[in-house]
């Protein structure tokens, strides 16, 4: 029963790293941008919905009504006044753009809330849990994390499968000056998405928040898990960053189980070992793509 | 009146000017072939026309309204569609999300997806496969499917039979010819003088960047574009 346990709480886990990835794999897998600073706008997320709560004392879940909204607004121009430039540049530029971003993050986040650890008020369903059996319990806090990550992830699969703009985001992906020529504005495609995977960061941002404590270096961190999570499920399947997430989850809780000491290299070792049998599989793949590239 | 007016136009590739002082009208309804040999800048004076290149000099005018600086995007909501060399599908999308990417910025018209299935019966059971996995032929007629679906007032081809077997080329021509006599402007880059004089009503021969050579189809006969294909006249001329 113990085993069981642990394997549902390394699934519920699996939710947390799967909603902060949802955005990164939209971002890293479909429009093949890196974004670095896609854990350190999470942060932001996080602290914004500090502030609200602590000036206006309105509940978390409340001042996600303003988070959401700013996260759009500043993943649109982040993509069209740093990202844009940056892809003109090479596809390694916005690693070094965005590296330097989640720097200064970094800094502007300990001068104006102190290194500190802070946390966000997780409200009635905090501290309610569900108790299956002697030896299992299930906190609805991460059943609703778990669900959340569920229709986020489905939710931008069905946009980019069978919407005009997921049509638009992959034809621009594969191939953007042609999608130019078709009537497609690259540009504003690329900032909505962009718009979209930082308002899901912001809202994994405030779900950890909630969740444990973050101080302003957590960002890099949690940015690990969810690109692990993405590359475990499959660069581009956004299911697959799912059951990324929950194979990672599930690993990490598996390895706490044996030693505690064993959490977060359990999760690594899955990483590592499924990024190796990947890369044996795909070898002829990305050979075919460097040729169509030269 | 004329549907687009190319004015002294100029384009460079860095160093390489290749499009000088390149100056024509297309009128509606008319089918204007450009011919010439490899680098004599057809496929750049079409890419500008369509957007994709910025000029170093020059005007194009579309419809009464200048459009020299308006970005690719907004050309084709104006009418333009490009069908560019190697047809440059979107590899991983379906022939049908391929169509429906396009007929985002149409313009009213009579081409919808059903429609260029129609046109083009052997895309019919393929409409749910991806565009990598089509051969020359059926990605040609996708690529021309595309551009249809933005409605266009003119239509760019840029050498449809490039690497595809003769009688592909045969299909696609025919399926051209019948959307020229239904009325669309159409400027077709080719190589193949015969294919290009077969369908259009004007030739134009380009040399170095240059227009060398202009004429109705009946006034010019195959010598005449030969010599200015390859540049004899002028050899001529300076011997």
């Amino acid at each position: 029963m113990t085993w069981v346990s642990v394997v549902i709480h390394g699934m519920l886990l699996g939710g947390v790293y799967a909603l902060l990835a949802s955005g990164l794999s939209l971002m890293f897998g479909v429009m093949r941008i890196i974004n670095l600073a896609h854990g350190s706008l999470a942060l932001v997320g996080a602290y914004m919905a500090l502030l609200l709560t602590e000036h206006l004392h309105i509940s978390t879940y409340l001042s996600l009504a303003v988070v959401l909204p700013g996260a759009l607004i500043v993943g649109y121009l982040l993509q069209r006044t740093m990202l844009e430039r940056s892809l003109r540049a090479g596809q390694l530029v916005p690693l070094l753009t965005t590296f330097g971003l989640l720097i200064v993050i970094a800094n502007l986040l300990q001068r104006f809330f102190s290194p500190d650890v802070h946390s966000l008020d997780a409200g009635r369903i905090g501290p309610a849990s569900w108790q299956v059996s002697s030896s299992l319990t299930i906190g609805w806090f991460d059943v609703l994390t778990f669900g959340l990550a569920f229709a986020v992830l489905g939710g931008l699969q069905v946009v980019l499968k069978y919407t005009q703009l997921g049509r638009e985001l992959r034809a621009t992906a594969e191939d953007p000056d042609t999608a130019e020529l078709v009537g497609v504005n690259a540009r504003a495609v690329y900032a909505r998405a962009t718009a979209i995977a930082v308002a899901t960061a912001a809202l994994a941002g405030v779900f950890y928040g909630i969740r444990s404590g973050f101080d302003p270096n957590a960002g890099a961190n949690e940015l690990l898990y969810a690109f692990e999570a993405v590359v475990i499920g499959g660069i581009g399947s956004l299911w697959g960053t799912l059951g990324g997430g929950i194979v990672l989850g599930v690993a990490q809780s598996v390895g706490a189980q044996i030693n505690t000491e064993y959490f977060a290299l359990a999760g690594h070792v899955v990483f590592l070992v499924v990024l190796v049998l990947r890369s044996m599989r795909q070898a002829g793949a990305l050979r075919l793509l460097r040729g169509k590239v030269a | 009146m004329s549907l687009l007016t190319v004015e002294e136009l100029d384009v460079r590739h860095g160093l390489l000017q290749a499009v000088r002082q390149v100056s024509f009208e297309i009128a509606e309804g008319e089918a204007f072939a450009l011919v010439g040999a490899n680098g004599a800048g057809k496929t750049t004076l079409l890419r500008s026309i369509a957007g994709a290149h910025r000029l170093t000099g020059g005007r194009i005018v579309f419809g009464g309204r200048d459009i020299t600086s308006l970005p690719a995007y907004k050309r084709v909501k104006a009418g333009i569609a490009l069908v560019p060399e190697g047809r440059r599908l979107f590899p991983n999308l379906s022939v049908e999300e391929n169509l429906r990417v396009a007929g985002a910025a149409r313009r009213s018209g009579r081409w919808t997806v059903d429609a260029v299935l129609e046109a083009f019966p052997l895309l019919q059971p393929l409409r749910r496969k991806r565009a990598a996995s089509l051969s020359g032929g059926e990605q040609q007629a996708t690529a021309i499917g595309r551009a249809l679906m933005t409605n266009p007032r003119l239509l760019l081809l840029d050498e449809v039979s490039l690497g595809l077997a003769p009688i592909v080329v045969e299909g696609v021509y025919r399926s051209l010819a019948t959307l020229i006599e239904a009325g669309t402007t159409v400027l077709l880059v080719e190589q193949d003088l015969a294919r290009a004089m077969s369908v259009a009503d004007r030739v134009v021969c380009m040399l170095e960047g240059r227009i060398v050579l202009e004429g109705l189809r009946g006034e010019l006969t195959r010598e005449q574009v030969t010599a200015a294909y390859f540049g004899l006249d002028r050899r001529e001329a300076t011997a």
